[in-house]
């Protein structure tokens, strides 16, 4: 077993098999999981009605620059005389969809290569996570970097980039996941009734994967937005006058006396990914069954 | 304890030994993946390191492939790549002309500098926090800890790199703004590359206090989202072990608190929580790219950034090979610290 898989599988180990949750842990209140929740959703809100919610235009230089937070701008105005919340506010609009498309295709690409490598073993499984193994190595940001700067300021790119080297993770986990749950009874049980191999990797092993990958998923979109926000704030994330956050921080790095330009957006990109991350910390709690024990004992 | 007379080192050197062949393979499967990544990146290293009027001149644009090597088939410049890398050759920078193995030489020490004390600090300071809260767990700390530790994780690097540096530095002036040393300061005589090392080699106190006064600040930047993780797996792996039947028995017996947490519970626990801050020694070399770039840190970080805006493809690939193998051997050495930490694991 060479070094990485090794890692990846404590990994596996450490999100250890999705138990389903027994019905008297509901009970328990999980107040940074509601914040979390909560947060999450305003800021979703917030993206789809962006433009009911932005009080300006947010490419509109319309009023004088670097105006401090007033009544009439919340959070100042930029470098251009531009609204800084509405810019905020214009800028979930970037960082969350790009996030969540990262995961997702990381995640389906992931977890169906790792599920059928766990299933079906042989030479398969040696293809598939030898090369999980050699491609996870490989920095994610150097070949975003890289891309970007030949094909243009586009987060877009640079997602499709970061999703080649980053699906190993949800393959790893998949396939632990899957081995474990393979040779359990039920699931010889469905075999030996007749089910397919295919029908019983959907159906009876699906639902033993599912869980511990949500939450790898969920704790990954937070570190999709920061990895997208960072390429931006270098300057490889959104041609200029479109209202990024990380490129907005950028602009406050610029003119530092000027604090409010970057302390809002940093604000923005702190606040989703604290939300998404309280969230899946506590969707792991509760379905690790091992963490769950130890909050109830 | 272990016998000294029946104890034979035959079962850890055979698990030292697959796991090193492991990693040469790894390195030469890295290698391969680097070569392929780098030159599906669809971009021309022409039209990125020629001038507008070089290019519009097809004999100079065909010297410049071919003085890089890029007229050749893909296979071929693999093979070619490869056997340089055998005698330490990465190739020539397509931007400036020099080796990449000089550059690197030059930006991987004071990467290596910083990702190391960011490293130390975060395994000083997270696993502590995480004994913390597993020892005191659902009671007031253990929440205040478990939001500090999140918000370390959901930290935005180059927004909290910011922060610091406008509040350190800009309003405060206590700690140095950017940069390895003092502008007028000549750096130590060249050993390791790392100024601490090198300072205190050569006797240099005044060098080695700036170093240190240097490294503060973004290695501090650098370690809050490693803090935050290692923090929350701490807690986790320790509160594992603490729900078995041998804890129970060590209390059982009356064994202070103290002797079981960190004679009966640390140990075990440090496997999964040696995982992770492998695996996170690959998020610090990631996060370098920005931290380096606020703090004018002349790392890997930062030559990365170059080489990637002018699609130097040597470099490129040079600097994405050197943290690769970093990363692997790093996890190749957590791999056998676990067979030090948990004797089980060697049998396998």
């Amino acid at each position: 077993m060479s070094t990485p898989n090794a890692a990846g599988n404590a990994v596996a180990d450490a999100l250890s098999p999705g138990l389903k949750l027994r019905k008297n842990r509901r009970r328990v209140w999980r107040p940074l999981g509601v914040i979390g929740l909560v947060v999450l959703v305003i800021w979703i809100l917030v993206a789809v009605l962006a433009p009911v919610l932005a009080p300006h235009d947010p490419l509109a230089q319309q009023s004088d620059r670097f105006l401090s937070p007033s009544g009439a701008h919340w959070f100042g105005t930029d470098e251009l005389g531009r609204d800084v919340l509405s810019r905020v506010v214009y800028g979930s609009r970037v960082t969350i969809p790009l996030s969540l498309l990262l995961v997702v295709c990381s995640l389906v690409i992931g977890a169906v290569v790792g599920a059928a490598a766990g299933y079906y073993g042989g030479w398969l499984e040696m293809l598939v996570m030898r090369t999980a193994d050699l491609v996870f190595a490989f920095p994610a940001i150097i070949l975003a970097m890289a891309v970007v700067a030949a094909l243009g300021p586009d987060l877009t790119n640079a997602v499709l980039a970061i999703v080649v080297v980053s699906w190993p993770s949800y393959a790893r986990v998949a396939r632990g996941l899957v081995l474990s749950s393979r040779n359990a009874d039920y699931v010889l049980a469905t075999r030996l009734l007749g089910a397919s191999g295919r029908r019983s990797l959907l159906v009876d092993v699906t639902p033993n994967v599912a869980g511990p990958i949500l939450v790898l998923a969920t704790l990954d979109v937070g570190n999709a937005a920061l990895l997208l926000s960072g390429l931006s704030f270098l300057g490889l994330g959104v041609r200029p006058p479109a209202a990024e956050w990380g490129a907005m921080v950028a602009a406050g790095a610029s003119n530092f006396d000027k604090w409010w330009l970057g302390l809002f957006p940093g604000l923005a990109i702190l606040t989703l990914v604290l939300a998404v991350n309280f969230l899946g910390d506590t969707l792991r709690d509760m379905l690790d069954p091992r963490t769950a024990r130890a909050v109830i004992q | 304890m272990r016998n000294v007379l029946t104890w034979r080192p035959r079962p850890y050197l055979k698990f030292v030994l697959v796991r090193l062949g492991a990693l040469v393979l790894l390195a030469v499967g890295i290698t391969l993946v680097s070569f392929i990544l780098t030159n599906l990146i669809p971009g021309d290293p022409a039209a990125a390191n020629l001038g507008q009027r070089a290019l519009s001149d097809p004999a100079i644009v065909a010297a410049f492939r071919h003085q890089h090597g890029l007229d050749q088939p893909l296979p071929v410049q693999y093979g070619k790549y490869l056997a340089g890398l055998l005698h330490g050759d990465f190739g020539t920078s397509q931007r400036s002309n020099r080796p990449v193995s000089d550059e690197l030489a030059e930006y991987v020490p004071a990467t290596l500098e910083l990702a190391i004390t960011a490293v130390v600090v975060s395994l000083v300071v997270g696993v502590g926090l995480g004994i913390l809260a597993a020892t005191r767990r659902n009671s007031w700390l253990d929440q205040l800890l478990r939001v500090v530790s999140l918000a370390g994780v959901s930290m935005p690097t180059f927004w909290l790199a910011l922060a610091a540096f406008f509040v350190l530095f800009y309003k405060l002036g206590i700690l140095p703004g950017g940069g390895r040393l003092d502008p007028g300061l000549d750096p130590p005589p060249h050993v390791t590359g790392l100024y601490t090392v090198d300072s205190l080699l050569a006797g240099q106190w005044d060098i080695f206090g700036n170093a240190v006064f240097h490294l503060i600040m973004p290695a501090l930047v650098l370690a809050a989202y490693t803090v935050g993780l290692l923090t929350r797996f701490t807690r986790a792996s320790m509160l594992e072990v603490l729900g078995n039947d041998y804890i129970r028995t060590a209390h059982a017996k009356g064994l202070p608190g103290r002797t079981i947490v960190f004679r009966h519970v640390l140990r075990p626990a440090l496997v999964p929580i040696l995982t992770v801050a492998g695996l996170a020694f690959g998020s610090l070399l990631s996060g370098t790219v920005l931290v380096e770039q606020i703090f004018s840190w002349n790392g890997i970080g930062q030559y990365a950034y170059q080489s990637a805006l002018n699609l130097d493809l040597p470099a490129i690939m040079g600097v994405s090979l050197v943290v690769a193998v970093i990363y692997v051997t790093v996890n190749f050495v957590v791999d056998l610290l676990y067979g030090v930490v948990d004797p089980r694991v060697r049998l396998q």
